[in-house]
C-alpha cells in the first residue's frame, strides 16, 4: 500500500528504507499484539486456559509465545514486501508510535479493566 | 554472608540483566542523539560497528531479562501454597494478595510488569536490526530515524516501569528459598 518502485538514482536520499520500515512496523504490532492477548486471555477463561503453554509460568508464556510468533511473521511477511523498497516512513512511523503507546496504555490494567 | 538460589536468580535478572540494560539504554540514546545530531562530524562517527555490536548486546539483555523473568522468577513467585497454608512468606503473590495495603503491587505492579516488560526486547531487537541494515543512512532519514528514536524512548520508559515495579514488588514481597549459597563466613565479633 506504502511502497513505491525502487529509485534508480544513486542519491543517499533515495536510499531504500523499506527494509527499516518493516522492523519499525512489525515492532508496534509485536509489542500490540503482547497487550492484545493479554487483554483477550484476561477476558476468555477458555482462552487463558488455552495459553498456558508452560505451566508454571501460566498465560504469559502462551500470551508472550504467540505474540513473538505473530511479530516475526508480520517482520518476514513486510522485509519481503518492502525490502530494497522505498516506503511512505512517516506513515509507519506513526503506526508503530500509536501501536507503542496503545501497547502500553492496555497493559496497564486500569485501562485494560475498561474493556 | 548467604544467598538463597531464588534470590540469587532475581539479583541475576534484576540487578543482572535489567539495571545493565536500563544504563546500556541510555547510553545508547545519548550516542545515537551524538551521531545523529546535525553538529556531529562525519569523521567522528566512521566506525559504525561498536555501536551495532552495543545494540545487538542491548537486545540479548533485553531478551535475557524477560526470559528470566518469566520463566525462572515468576514460577517462584505465582507459586500456590499448600491448602491451609499460614506462612505465606515463600509464595509471594499471595503474600501481597492477603493484605489490601500490598496487594495493588501484585494487581497493578505485576500485571502491568509482566506485560510491558516484553516491549522492550522487541523494540531493542527492531533498533539494532535497523542500525545494523541502515547504520549510515540514518543520517538522511530523519523519518527513519525518528521512528527508531521514538520506539528506543518507549522501550526505555518500559524497561523503567519493569524495573521499578520489580524492585518495589521484591521489596514488599521478596523471591526466596531454593538451596542457600554460602558466600563467605563472617569473623567473630
Amino acid at each position: 500500500m506504502m511502497a513505491t518502485s525502487p529509485s534508480k538514482t544513486t542519491n543517499v536520499q533515495d536510499f531504500p528504507n523499506g527494509a527499516g520500515a518493516a522492523a519499525v512496523l512489525a515492532a508496534g504490532v509485536g509489542s500490540f499484539l503482547v497487550a492484545l492477548f493479554a487483554l483477550i486471555a484476561d477476558k476468555s477463561t477458555a482462552i487463558k486456559s488455552a495459553m498456558i503453554f508452560y505451566k508454571p509460568t501460566g498465560p504469559l508464556s502462551g500470551v508472550t509465545t504467540c505474540a513473538i510468533a505473530a511479530w516475526l511473521l508480520v517482520w518476514l511477511v513486510l522485509d519481503r514486501r518492502w525490502s530494497g523498497r522505498t516506503v511512505a516512513m512517516g506513515r509507519v512511523r506513526a503506526a508503530a508510535l500509536a501501536l507503542l503507546i496503545l501497547a502500553v496504555l492496555l497493559t496497564f490494567p486500569p485501562i485494560a479493566d475498561l474493556f | 554472608m548467604e544467598i538463597t538460589a531464588h534470590s540469587f536468580w532475581t539479583l541475576i535478572h534484576g540487578m543482572g540483566f535489567g539495571a545493565l540494560y536500563l544504563m546500556a539504554c541510555s547510553g545508547a540514546l545519548v550516542e545515537l542523539y551524538r551521531r545523529y545530531s546535525p553538529a556531529a562530524r562525519a569523521a567522528e562517527v566512521e566506525d559504525d560497528r561498536f555501536l551495532g555490536y552495543y545494540l545487538f548486546a542491548m537486545a540479548v539483555l533485553a531478551w535475557l531479562t524477560v526470559l528470566t523473568g518469566a520463566y525462572i522468577i515468576y514460577p517462584w513467585y505465582r507459586a500456590a501454597p499448600p491448602a491451609g497454608a499460614m506462612d505465606l512468606t515463600a509464595f509471594p503473590q499471595r503474600l501481597l494478595l492477603s493484605d489490601p495495603a500490598t496487594s495493588a503491587w501484585h494487581s497493578i505492579g505485576m500485571e502491568w510488569k509482566e506485560h510491558v516488560a516484553w516491549i522492550v526486547p522487541i523494540s531493542t531487537t527492531m533498533a539494532a536490526v535497523v542500525f545494523a541494515r541502515h547504520g549510515r543512512n540514518l543520517r538522511v532519514q530523519p523519518e527513519l530515524r525518528g521512528a527508531v528514536f521514538g520506539l528506543v524512548w518507549i522501550s526505555l520508559l518500559c524497561a523503567c516501569i519493569a524495573g521499578l515495579f520489580g524492585a518495589m514488588i521484591n521489596k514488599h514481597a521478596p523471591v526466596e528459598g531454593g538451596t542457600t549459597i554460602h558466600l563467605t563466613h563472617g569473623g567473630q565479633k
